[in-house]
């Protein structure tokens, strides 16, 4: 992403990626959260090919192996369950990595969906200004007043599980938080000389706001949805919990824990436990690497 | 200040229409209710008979202008499950939602307040380093993790607290209360601080944020001039000028929290309205939904003019601002 535009006068706001990267290593607790993102995620993501064992192919699986506590060795499949099986003799890693990577899809598509038509609407509120910008406002104000997860749940109830149907919700709960923060940035950025220049080339707004404005006000945004990526995955992990998010057939790391909340009250802890300390090792790695560019990319806290 | 309440009355009555409206309609758009009410080998004639006894044969519009004539006499329609007045169920579950809520809320005050103002008074301690980053923790975690993270531990491994139910309770004018007795309060203690952890979260970074705020003022500077002892200051002077934003992200949290409880009233099998919402989503019983949202907006704007009128209470300069108007 170039941050630089040739029309932008030398600003603090220019940071060139190297610079950025070194500052970020700097920060020993961040660079661990990286590390930490990396090591979750490469695996998820590559699931099909790391992970021992398919969890959904029922005929890979050894029903009469179910319940195993971790470090169990099979005896039919000839691979270990380093944590464990759950009640069905699925192995709870190979679970855990394509349910996480069931919740990375959706975190990652929900958050960019929210942060494009938030941009859009925070960028177009604050470049017209007057009763536009009042109007876009109230229902950016209505929709953070009202709480995220009856807002969410009603848009399940409305549109019925799946995967697909997650995404919508959490767009729709997320999208206002890019919109107000996109709009304060871009309420500075509007009075910049080379948004006045652009205005005075007779430029069109939309050139101007997408070419011009939005690529300045860029920091801000990514920080957030750097750490609203932590709180996609923590919202769609708690619908899948609650019954009304991804359908059974492709659980996320929620549902997986749920489905193991029976077993964990008669002491087989490991079929909820393990997928439970997975989603906080993600959220947490991504909250050390979102705080930490905040600090980077802000430059009122950098002082 | 009369003016500023009556015009808010009119923004909250607006705002319950509205929100009543696209609740209605979204609600509509989904599954035909008619295979919940009648059973899998009911005819046709029984399927229409049963049909037009609950409205479902009108148009949209009607049904939604019958539902509004019917609720603004508070009449909201009947539970299809139950049969029960959909409001009636919800009022009966209450009680036990904002039992919790406010026990939730309390620990969150108690822990959140002076845990945050330790920290602000104190930037670089590193007990405050430590608070701060649990407290990212805090919040960043779902609620329902937390919440198993403690039936492990309270409930599974040390045996020591129930991980579900309300236990027994006690009737106050009407209201069943767990409050009142040991064994509801030992039910009542995972859920409330599940609930109550993510919000004394909060609460710590926004009084923290209130106190170093306000440390550098000139009156704090004057009053320790003056030699006003420490303890006064940090009591009186600093504490009556971080209360504004406390108090309203306390009022506004304490919303979030009624919603919020849908989570925590699932994991610990509370009985309250949070899981009932739940239940009826699930299995698409209408009325309640729809009572339970029109309920929560109507609580959600009440509060927040609750909030207001508070806010103008403690800061003066508020109470003039409005006046000017």
């Amino acid at each position: 992403m170039s941050i630089a535009s040739p029309q932008a006068p030398v600003v603090a706001v220019e940071t060139p990626f190297q610079r950025l990267r070194s500052q970020f290593l700097e920060n020993r607790l961040a660079t661990f959260g990286l590390i930490l993102l990396a090591l979750i995620i490469v695996p998820s993501v590559l699931a099909p090919w790391v992970a021992p064992q398919n969890p959904f192919d029922i005929g890979k699986l050894d029903i009469f192996e179910s319940q195993l506590p971790p470090g169990s060795v099979s005896e039919s499949l000839g691979i270990t369950y380093w944590l464990g099986t759950d009640g069905q003799g699925r192995d709870v890693l190979s679970a855990i990595l394509y349910g996480m990577r069931t919740s990375l899809v959706v975190a990652f598509v929900s958050v960019t969906g929210a942060l494009l038509i938030g941009a859009t609407v925070g960028l177009t509120a604050a470049y017209f200004g007057g009763k536009v910008d009042a109007l876009l406002m109230r229902i950016v104000d209505l929709q953070l007043s009202f709480p995220a997860i009856l807002l969410a749940l009603i848009m399940l109830s409305v549109l019925g599980q799946g995967i697909d149907k997650v995404i919508i919700a959490l767009i729709a709960v997320q999208w206002a938080y890019f919109a107000r923060t996109a709009r304060g940035t871009a309420l500075v950025e509007r009075n910049r000389e080379y948004v006045q220049a652009a205005r005075c080339l007779a430029l069109s707004p939309l050139r101007i706001i997408f070419r011009h404005m939005l690529p300045n006000c860029m920091p801000p945004l990514i920080v957030i949805a750097t750490i609203d990526l932590a709180h996609a995955i923590a919202a769609e992990a708690t619908l899948s919990y609650l019954g009304i998010g991804v359908p059974v057939t492709q659980p996320s790391l929620g549902m997986l824990i749920a489905n193991g909340f029976e077993f964990m009250l008669s002491g087989q802890y490991w079929i909820s436990f393990c997928p439970g300390i997975a989603l906080a090792l993600i959220i947490v790695a991504i909250n050390l690497v979102g705080d930490h560019l905040r600090d980077i990319l802000n430059p009122r806290s950098a002082q | 200040m009369l003016v500023f309440i009556i015009n808010r009355l009119i923004q909250a009555a607006g705002a319950v229409v509205v929100m009543s409206m696209l609740v209605f309609i979204g609600l509509y758009l989904i599954g035909d209710p008619t295979a919940m009410l009648v059973s899998p080998e009911a005819n046709d004639l029984e399927r229409a008979a049963v049909r037009q006894a609950f409205g479902l044969d009108q148009p949209i519009w009607m049904q939604y202008l019958t539902f509004v004539g019917n609720a603004v006499r508070g009449d909201f329609g009947r539970s299809f499950l139950t049969g029960q007045p959909a409001m009636q169920l919800i009022l009966e579950r209450m009680p036990a939602t904002i039992e919790m809520v406010v026990v939730a809320i309390g620990f969150a005050v108690l822990v959140g307040v002076p845990l945050g103002m330790l920290a602000g008074l104190r930037p670089k301690a590193a007990s405050t380093k430590a608070v701060m980053t649990v407290s990212i923790l805090g919040f960043s975690l779902p609620t329902f993790w937390i919440g198993l993270m403690l039936i492990m531990f309270f409930s599974v491994y040390l045996g020591l607290l129930p991980a579900s139910g309300r236990g027994s309770t006690v009737n106050v004018a009407g209201v069943s209360l767990s409050v009142l007795t040991p064994d509801g309060w030992r039910h009542l203690i995972l859920p409330a601080l599940t609930l109550g952890l993510a919000k004394a979260a909060l609460i710590i970074r926004v009084t923290r944020a209130a106190t170093r705020e306000v440390l550098p003022m000139d009156y704090i500077k004057f009053a320790r001039a003056k030699g006003v002892r420490p303890r006064r200051v940090v009591g009186v002077h600093l504490l009556r000028n971080i209360l504004i934003p406390i108090v309203t992200v306390t009022g506004l949290e304490f919303g979030q929290a009624v919603a919020f409880a849908v989570v925590t009233e699932t994991v610990f099998a509370w009985p309250g309205m949070g899981k009932l919402l739940i239940d009826s989503i699930i299995i698409l019983d209408r009325p309640v939904v729809v009572a339970y949202l029109v309920l929560m907006v109507f609580f959600l704007i009440m509060l927040n003019l609750v909030v207001d009128i508070l806010y103008m209470a403690i800061d003066p300069t508020a109470r003039e601002k409005v006046r000017d108007q």
